[in-house]
């Protein structure tokens, strides 16, 4: 299968490629590891007519710690946070995460920033991102801006982001206890549900991912959790859950519950 | 778009369009046909291949992103006319039936062996998730895969 004809940019700077954007608009995408635009692109469900490559631009593929902060540029690999001692020490709910996520050839390519921007509503790291109060670096035509996890995703496949705008990073504050637990959809191996949850003394902060169009956090669990699993039973309140061939409603609704109790009770 | 990569050791330079993927540049530019393209979205592996010495899904990479890239594809892997202990384990554990995925296991076996040296069976079967053997030929992969690692540490 071949994309449709396309211009092919190697960006050099982030203003460089925000730019370009700025320029041609929706005729334009932002190609990062390209593990989800270039299948898209070849099954024509995308067909960009400018393609800017943003994975040469310098100092968007480094992870630093800042005090209380880890800080991880949008072109890490999923391999390079996966191997992060730092990752794994101060953040492990994401290296937990990132060890389900995709296979060794799509985390050798794949970067967090391009998974985020994509907001696939059945992909691991919104659940961690909200779960986490992650911040999400971005940077635009008119400046830089921060967005909190909280308020990045939209709808399917929508963020927060403006047409202008690239992720540059994502802050996340380190995390001494978290449990990242997913049911995995066997062929993709992406989440039929994927739940996160942050433990800061007697609360937590619960992430779900694959089970409704915008991934969300369980604020009916959050506020019901009394130190063990029963408040796994409000983990779709309020949420219109996505339903499939792999899984209708009420299967992804009881398996929410069951995955949001089991990670609880970690 | 002019793209300079080297392949098993030797440069090329070629003008290609911007849609060419890296696996189609090695089968139809350099006729390196050993590498596969099955479902060619990045869900079987048979296109994989090493850059920069990591396993990747040679289809879901542009050829132009790969300009000054170093790629190793199977028909780099043999040294003098000599197996690669990966092959060679292939071979001696009956680690192919039709053969058409093994090219991909081979790579991606290449880049388990890199990051765990001395692999546990849960190792190499996480690390096989990206590649699929229609076969289903796995047990003996996952053997091969051992025994190449007990060679190469030997």
């Amino acid at each position: 299968m071949i994309p449709a004809k396309f211009d092919y940019i190697k960006a050099t700077s982030i203003s460089e490629a925000v730019n370009l954007l700025d320029e041609h608009g929706f005729d334009a995408k932002i190609l990062s590891g390209g593990q989800s635009l270039l299948p898209a692109m070849k099954l024509r469900l995308n067909r960009p007519e400018i393609v800017i490559d943003i994975n040469g631009i310098p100092g968007m593929n480094s992870i630093e710690e800042t005090g209380d902060e880890v800080i991880i540029g949008a072109n890490c690999t999923h391999t390079q946070i996966l191997n992060s001692d730092m990752v794994y020490k101060t953040v492990n709910i994401l290296h937990q995460a990132v060890t389900t996520l995709g296979d060794v050839q799509v985390r050798n390519r794949g970067t967090i920033g391009g998974s985020l921007a994509h907001a696939d509503p059945s992909a691991d790291y919104p659940a961690v991102v909200l779960a986490c109060n992650a911040q999400i670096e971005v940077e635009g035509k008119g400046g830089k801006r921060t967005i909190a996890a909280t308020d990045f995703f939209q709808g399917i496949f929508t963020t927060a982001l403006e047409d202008d705008e690239i992720v540059t990073a994502v802050r996340f504050p380190k995390v001494a206890h978290g449990k990242y637990l997913k049911f995995y959809q066997s062929a993709s191996r992406f989440a039929i549900v994927g739940v996160a949850v942050v433990f800061d003394d007697s609360k937590v902060k619960v992430g779900i991912t694959g089970v409704s169009d915008t991934p969300y956090r369980a604020t009916a669990v959050e506020e019901a959790y009394t130190g063990n699993g029963d408040a796994a039973e409000h983990a779709v309140d309020g949420i219109e859950v996505m339903s499939d061939h792999f899984a209708d409603e009420n299967y992804r609704s009881h398996l929410a519950k069951v995955m949001v109790k089991r990670a609880l009770e970690e | 778009m002019n793209v300079t990569i080297t392949v098993n050791g030797k440069q090329f330079t070629h003008d290609i369009e911007p849609r060419l993927s890296l696996a189609q540049y090695l089968r139809e530019n350099l006729d390196l046909t050993g590498t596969h393209i099955g479902c060619d979205t990045s869900g079987c592996g048979a296109c994989t291949i090493t850059m920069d010495g990591n396993a990747v899904k040679s289809c879901t990479v542009l050829a132009v992103q790969a300009d000054g890239s170093e790629i190793t594809t199977i028909e780099g892997m043999a040294q003098n006319g000599e197996m690669h202990p990966i092959q060679a384990a292939f071979k001696e554990k009956h680690g192919l039936q039709c053969g058409f995925c093994t090219p991909g296991m081979v790579m991606v076996a290449a880049d388990i062996l890199k990051n765990y040296p001395n692999p546990s069976e849960e190792d190499i079967r996480h690390g096989l998730k990206g590649n699929f053997c229609r076969c289903t030929g796995y047990h003996n992969i996952v053997k091969s895969i051992q025994l190449a690692a007990e060679t190469i540490n030997d």
